[in-house]
């Protein structure tokens, strides 16, 4: 077969794939959390619609889409609706940096399972992707914030915009404080490059950069971000229902806040697989067994990880109550900030005397 | 062929943006245009093969500096603009300052045209190695000045925002 056309054909599988996955995943945690959650208040969580109350989230889509699709009169009408695109789009696009697992074979076609990843006969283990991968995810995120500032803005409505302000100036602070956090993986593994810092994390789990690297802190540091970054309990002002009913998103109704909602766990999705890649070793795990075993269980591997994060993201949500905004700030700021500079410098310092 | 179309596709995107930027009444309209140009500014750095430079390019000039346009617009709650009818002084000195930079541009590129090869992603002077090198090594004074120049800067910027004691 022709091979652009090859090409063309396993990345539109590809891209499909990861997608459809994705919204699964996405799903599926929207119900994993009210289950989770219930459990956790000693209630029992949705349980009517299928067994356990698995067919929920298909309820609630067309819930969603059976809605009255209410445009509020005074909003500013194209920006109102550009918002939860931008948001969603911007969500759903980070995926395809991740690297999720190594090559696989089917039918006598070899690729790497990353959207952006391509062959590469040069490198080390057969593949690789764009250099920048880590820098375009930070960009798409940094971007993302646009939807939620717009959201609130174009309402027209206190309550939306106060959100959508404490929103921005959250996601802004925040974002420094995850960038620093990135630093030290950065300059241990000298390269931008998501799948070339999972290669070097593989084999048993002292090899990962949380152990072998002593990124332990930085770890803790992107994780607090992270939960800051995707709006999160414990730092979810933006839609502090006790005071701004439902914050940046309170005007909208149906399949645009849907939009939003999905947003929002697409986006606890990529930072947990960021994680993964950048702290935990990505996909590296015991493979064994038959060939399809050898293609399929790192990818099992890499989504045991997500999954113990979207946990955690659960996890604490049932636990902790929320931030006072001030408390907020001045974690990131007088806590996060200077402890990721010291990590930065004391990670610069054992590489620099090492070499 | 590709790299053609992608070029005209992305240079239209971002002319268009900046006529719109001028012509939009709202000043919000006005910043997501010109977010728009600085993003299919990045993907043009990106057809040059300086995939580093693009990616800084929309993490900051999209992502932080215009957020806080935005955001200052949105505090503000800025109205639609008030329009004057235009300075004559900027017509009589607007229009010959159009002219004499359209010919030098034409100039140097009329002089300058062997250059105009493809370059794949990563080809060209422009990785985050060698940025580095250039900034860390090479021209490390320059950059520590202009870092402590920044400093400065916000430290004036908070000496003027506080309020007298």
């Amino acid at each position: 077969m022709n091979n652009v056309l090859t090409f063309l054909i396993v990345a539109v599988i590809k891209i499909a794939v990861t997608v459809g996955v994705l919204l699964t995943i996405v799903a599926y945690t929207v119900w994993l959390e009210r289950k989770v959650v219930g459990r956790m208040q000693n209630r029992w969580g949705p349980s009517r619609v299928g067994p356990f109350g698995l067919l929920q989230p298909l309820a609630d889509g067309l819930k969603f889409i059976f809605k009255e699709d209410l445009t509020p009169p005074y909003v500013n009408r194209g920006i109102y609706l550009l918002a939860p695109v931008l948001a969603l789009t911007m969500a759903l696009t980070s995926i395809a940096l991740i690297p999720i697992a190594p090559n696989v074979t089917v039918d006598g076609v070899t690729t790497p399972i990353q959207i952006t990843g391509v062959l590469d006969p040069s490198a080390p283990h057969g593949s690789s992707d764009i250099n920048v991968g880590l820098l375009i995810i930070l960009g798409i995120t940094s971007v993302g914030v646009y939807g939620i500032a717009l959201a609130g803005w174009s309402s027209n409505s206190k309550y939306s915009l106060l959100g959508s302000l404490r929103a921005s100036a959250q996601m802004v602070s925040y974002e420094v404080a995850l960038g620093l956090s990135l630093i030290g993986v950065l300059i241990l593994s000298q390269t931008f490059s998501l799948r070339g810092i999972v290669e070097q994390q593989q084999g048993w789990f002292w090899n990962w950069n949380f152990f072998k690297g002593g990124q332990f802190i930085a770890f803790f540091i992107y994780l607090m971000a992270a939960f800051a970054e995707t709006n999160r309990i414990p730092f979810d002002l933006p839609e502090a229902e006790t005071e701004l009913v439902a914050g940046y998103h309170t005007e909208y109704s149906a399949m645009k806040f849907a939009m939003f909602f999905m947003a929002e766990y697409a986006n606890m999705v990529t930072v947990a697989c960021l994680a993964s890649v950048l702290f935990l070793g990505g996909w590296s795990g015991p493979v064994f067994g038959p060939p399809i075993l050898h293609g399929l269980l790192p990818v099992f591997w890499f989504l045991l990880r997500v999954f113990c994060f979207l946990f955690l993201y659960i996890w604490v949500r049932g636990t902790l109550p929320r931030f006072r905004y001030d408390q907020l700030m001045a974690f990131s700021w007088k806590f996060l900030l200077p402890l990721a500079l010291a990590n930065t410098v004391i990670t610069a310092l054992i590489v620099a005397l090492r070499a | 062929m590709l790299h053609l179309t992608l070029f005209l596709i992305f240079a239209a995107i971002c002319a268009a943006g900046a006529v719109n930027l001028l012509v939009q009444k709202h000043p919000i309209n006005s910043a997501l245009s010109l977010i728009v140009v600085m993003a299919s500014l990045a993907l043009l750095y990106l057809l040059l093969g300086a995939e580093f430079v693009a990616v800084v390019q929309i993490i900051i000039y999209a992502g932080a500096i215009m957020v806080l346009f935005v955001f200052t617009i949105m505090l503000l709650n800025a109205g639609v603009e008030e329009r004057s009818r235009g300075s004559r002084v900027a017509l009589m000195f607007g229009v010959p300052g159009l002219l004499i930079f359209a010919a030098i541009i034409g100039w140097v590129m009329t002089r300058h045209n062997s250059v105009n090869s493809e370059l794949a992603i990563g080809q060209m002077y422009g990785s985050a190695k060698a940025i580095g090198r250039l900034l860390f090594k090479d021209f490390l004074l320059p950059f520590e000045v202009t870092s402590v120049l920044v400093l400065i800067a916000i430290m004036g910027a908070v000496v003027l925002a506080r309020r007298g004691e």
